[in-house]
């Protein structure tokens, strides 16, 4: 019996793969494995791709420099911006999700048609720019801003509040920026959800908020989960917000970084810090990648 | 139920008040005649005035309309080819890798981005003596993370559609390139339109990435409001704001009634067909 | 109906020289699961032939290996003496109905059947007047400008027949043809269906999982299980003489008593089962002693009250269960060795004076040649 190979006519996919994958290779690969290659090396007058490998009398030797990562695991510095950033941006995700959550949670429960205009609402800012939109908390916020004049000229209070450049303006500008991000997914999840779900609860006698914490909650755990990640992995590496509404307090990895690349121009340093932070994004990602194909698998 | 009610309108109204209350404060201050904060001097068009002439923001603006045009287009090219294999090709070598390439853009940080693509782009320099750093490696970045948002529009649309309509184009004698361009993209025509529109936003709005591969002489409008953000209140910022605040209002709105129209001819066209 | 009868079973038995269309050793397999084993089948032209079978027996992939959309693992397929294994299934003369239609979405109806033509670079008049024509053959004459959302289910369905059958293709594939319609929709678009096919001319092959459509549509039957055609024939022959269990359970009902031969002799076998002896009216390839089974369709047995004049053929037992259909009763008797049998008797007369009710002691008893004798 003849065995068949692949019939011609389907060889054009390797064209299709091939272009979307160069793509992503240069991208992505190249630009990671470029970076790891720099962090392993320093400044020199020359810039900072100096060789790895050398050929020195008919032997290869590979020098790898671990002088920036020690640095980095010693410095007090990155390790207080690393936790900075960790710990902002967890709060903004709980925030998020204390707020977005019940907001997300009546607009699913609205009828159809002003649903639409309850996400056109929410959709409307995220369109707008989000350099603007944390600039106008910046007018907000600001000793001679919105607020504090607002406050001073009804006697409220003698002299402005100190609000910018602190953890609150910047968790207001994080959770104010994220929440759309945070409230799309839950919408997504919570409208789909079968009402009949519900009206089976009840009618094996379970109470509103009882079936509201056995039944809707865990049944809305993919959106939950996926507005959690959408908003918590971009806020580690924030930069705008904390450097617009920040202040010396708030230090965030982002800043590290820029502040490595342009103000120091130690870009191995810069390379160094960027290995970590990626390392420490591969995680979660993985852990989204793996729970979405679950969720595929399922269905 | 009625405290239920209550509960919920009142719980969206004060996130509506929270999301819309910076928006439109920025509106009504760029029409206040104090340059130097936020108290209320006067109505005045001053500002607006001041902005025809502002030629760093006006060129600014330019620049982020050409680098955004450019960006965009690219993005839905390679977005929907990315899409395509990931929909179609469910098992081939590397598929793993490629798919977290794919949707790596969207969950790194942007300065991360942006640092390892200028480092990969200054070695080419270095290398090759290309490209020079200006609006090709503008695009170039902006296209970077266009093109992980459009593959995630335009793949949630390729799943919807059926597979049996390939096939049925090529039993009916379509080349599988031509059951691409005569059968998927007229059925994909939306996505792409929406995917294009996300990162035509995206990259008029990006500051990071272009922070980090922008050339001498190539300030995006991002770029120079970011700088002026840093030093201060400036009430010019205030009527940029205005004006694209105006703009997307206008463009959102238009395009829900639209959809919304055109879902409702839909349907009774859909429940006519029953009464045969 | 008479006359479709008679240019079915005229096609049936037409078979020419070679046959059309002729399936040889065609085996399919996905990684160690081997899914179609070993299947040949020779199809005739013109006749309407019908692949059954559960889902998961390989019909559904026999198919698409027809059309080009799974390549064999080996064996070949030829078409009118060309072997087109290797075609792609743009280049093979065959056409496909889909189960879902898979009409185009955003072509109108006009442009849907004439999608396959412009293919082939026919001249734009002579596209105009072949989808003409297939409006009319399907009678959706005015609804060319139509848009598929436009339209129920049953013109869908139409419309994608038109479409498949526009290029005159050699071979027409149908998979599942009516099984996305309701039962009242399905058996009218059943006879039509074929007067279209057969009106046409072509040949055909369908799929189905409903051994009524089956029955009603085709000319000859392959009845398939698990990647293997176990017989193939005429729906008359499928049904009242099944080669084996499977066949005999599949298509219909049927009562199969188990037992061993005790008298063989050319002209007649008797067979002794649990339940009763059964006197065979014709002899069978066998030996006494052997194994085998008796199987008996419900509407070959009658029930009475009294018992029967007969020796052999028949049972007593008790009505456990039945159920008013219409037309006819089934009734389920309980046998004393537990066995329970079905028997359908036809309600000929309004109001008849025969009416058993549960719990009722009924014999059932049927002729010597009502019985098919199954050894495997």
């Amino acid at each position: 019996m003849k065995k068949f190979s692949k019939p011609a006519w389907l060889s054009g996919k390797t064209a299709v793969i091939g272009i979307p994958y160069l793509w992503l290779a240069v991208c992505s690969l190249v630009p990671f494995l470029l970076v790891l290659k720099i962090s392993f090396g320093e400044m020199d007058a020359s810039g900072p791709f100096g060789t790895l490998t050398s050929y020195v009398d008919g032997v290869l030797s590979l020098k790898i420099k671990l002088t920036n990562y020690i640095y980095l695991a010693m410095d007090d510095l990155y390790i207080i911006a690393y936790l900075n950033s960790i710990r902002y941006a967890a709060l903004t995700t709980l925030m998020c999700l204390l707020i977005g959550y019940p907001f997300a949670y009546f607009m699913a429960r609205a009828s159809q048609s002003r649903r639409n205009v309850l996400m056109m609402l929410v959709m409307l800012p995220f369109w707008t720019s989000f350099l603007l939109r944390i600039y106008a908390w910046k007018g907000m916020l600001s000793n001679n801003g919105v607020i504090n004049n607002f406050l001073m000229s009804v006697g409220a209070i003698d002299a402005p509040i100190h609000m910018m450049n602190t953890e609150f303006s910047l968790m207001i500008g994080m959770v104010y920026s994220y929440l759309p991000f945070m409230i799309l997914p839950l919408f997504t999840n919570l409208s789909k959800l079968d009402v009949r779900f519900i009206e089976a609860a009840a009618d094996l006698g379970s109470t509103p908020w009882s079936t509201f914490w056995r039944v809707t909650v865990p049944l809305s755990k993919s959106g939950i989960i996926a507005g959690s990640m959408l908003v918590f992995i971009p806020c580690v590496g924030e930069f705008v917000i904390p450097d617009l509404l920040g202040g010396p307090s708030t230090i965030m990895i982002g800043h590290v970084m820029w502040d490595e690349f342009f103000s120091n121009v130690d870009w191995p340093m810069a390379s160094t810090v960027t290995v970590v932070v990626i390392l420490g994004v591969l995680i979660p990602m993985g852990i989204l990648n793996k729970y979405q194909s679950e969720e595929e698998q399922k269905l | 139920m009625n405290a239920y009610r209550w509960f919920g309108r009142s719980w969206l109204a004060m996130g509506y008040f929270f999301l819309y209350i910076p928006i439109i404060m920025l509106v009504v201050y760029s029409f206040n005649s104090s340059s130097q904060d936020m108290v209320w001097r006067g109505f005045t068009l001053h500002w607006y005035e001041a902005l025809t002439g502002d030629d760093e923001i006006i060129a600014g603006f330019f620049l982020s309309l050409k680098v955004a045009t450019l960006a965009a287009t690219c993005s839905v090219v390679l977005g929907t080819f990315t899409a395509y294999v990931l929909t179609n090709y469910r098992r081939f070598k590397g598929r793993a890798l490629f798919k977290g390439m794919a949707s790596a853009p969207l969950v790194m940080p942007e300065v991360i981005i942006g640092l390892s693509l200028l480092l990969m782009l200054v070695g080419m320099e270095n290398a090759v003596g290309f490209p020079p750093r200006g609006l090709m490696t503008l695009v170039f970045g902006h296209t970077v993370l266009g093109v992980a948002y459009s593959a995630v529009v335009i793949e949630s649309r390729l799943k919807e559609i059926s597979k049996s309509l390939s096939e049925a184009a090529m039993d009916l004698g379509c080349k599988p390139f031509q059951v691409f361009f005569l059968v998927t993209l007229p059925n994909i025509s939306q996505a792409l339109v929406s995917a294009w529109l996300l990162t035509f936003t995206l990259s008029l709005d990006d500051v990071v990435v272009s922070a980090f591969l922008t050339g001498p002489g190539y300030s995006t409008m991002p770029i120079v409001i970011f700088s002026r953000a840093r030093l201060g209140l400036d009430p010019r910022v205030n009527t940029v704001a205005a004006i694209t605040i105006a703009v997307v209002s206008v463009a959102v709105v238009l395009s829900s009634l639209h959809m919304a129209r055109t879902e409702r001819r839909r349907q009774k066209e859909i429940s006519a067909a029953f009464k045969h | 109906m008479a006359l479709t009868e008679s240019i079915k079973s005229s096609v049936a038995t037409n078979t020419q020289d070679k046959p059309f269309l002729q399936i040889n050793n065609l085996i399919k397999e996905f990684g160690d699961n081997r899914v179609v084993k070993n299947v040949s089948v020779n199809i005739n032209k013109g006749e309407i032939f019908a692949l059954l079978g559960s889902s998961g027996c390989g019909k559904s992939t026999l198919l698409r290996m027809l059309a080009g959309f799974e390549t064999p693992t080996s064996g070949e397929i030829l078409l009118d003496g060309k072997n087109i294994i290797n075609d792609a299934p743009y280049h093979r003369p065959i056409n496909m109905m889909f189960q879902s239609y898979a009409l185009f979405p955003h072509l109108t109806v006009w442009d849907n059947i004439a999608f396959g033509l412009r293919r082939e670079g026919m001249a734009k008049d002579e596209i105009a007047d072949r989808v003409e024509k297939m409006l009319a053959l399907v009678q959706l004459d005015s609804f060319g400008k139509r848009k598929p959302h436009q339209l129920s289910g049953g013109q869908q369905q139409r419309v994608a027949l038109a479409r498949s059958l526009a290029k005159r293709p050699q071979l027409l594939l149908l998979d599942e043809p009516l099984a996305a319609l309701d039962k009242k929709l399905r058996e009218r678009t059943q006879l039509e269906l074929v007067n279209i096919i057969e009106q046409v001319g072509v040949t055909c092959v369908m799929v189905t999982h409903d051994q009524e459509e089956a029955m009603a549509m085709a000319s000859r039957i392959a009845v398939m299980s698990d990647g293997v055609i176990l017989q193939i024939g005429k729906p008359n022959d499928v049904y009242e003489t099944p080669n084996c269990r499977f066949v005999a359970d599949f298509i219909g009902s049927v009562n199969m008593f188990n037992g061993a031969v005790e008298v063989d002799e050319p002209d007649h076998v008797v067979i002794r089962t649990p339940e009763c002896t059964h006197y065979v009216g014709h002899g069978i390839t066998g030996t006494p002693g052997m194994a085998v089974s008796v199987a008996i369709r419900p509407e070959k047995i009658s029930v009475s009250a009294d018992k029967p004049a007969q020796e052999h053929n028949y049972v007593y037992g008790e009505v456990i269960e039945l159920a008013y259909l219409g037309s006819y009763t089934v009734y389920h008797l309980k046998l004393l060795s537990g066995m329970i049998i079905k028997a359908n008797v036809s309600n000929t007369s309004r109001h008849g004076a025969f009416h058993p009710k549960w719990g009722d002691k009924l014999f059932a008893h049927w002729e010597d040649d009502a019985m098919v004798v199954l050894t495997r």
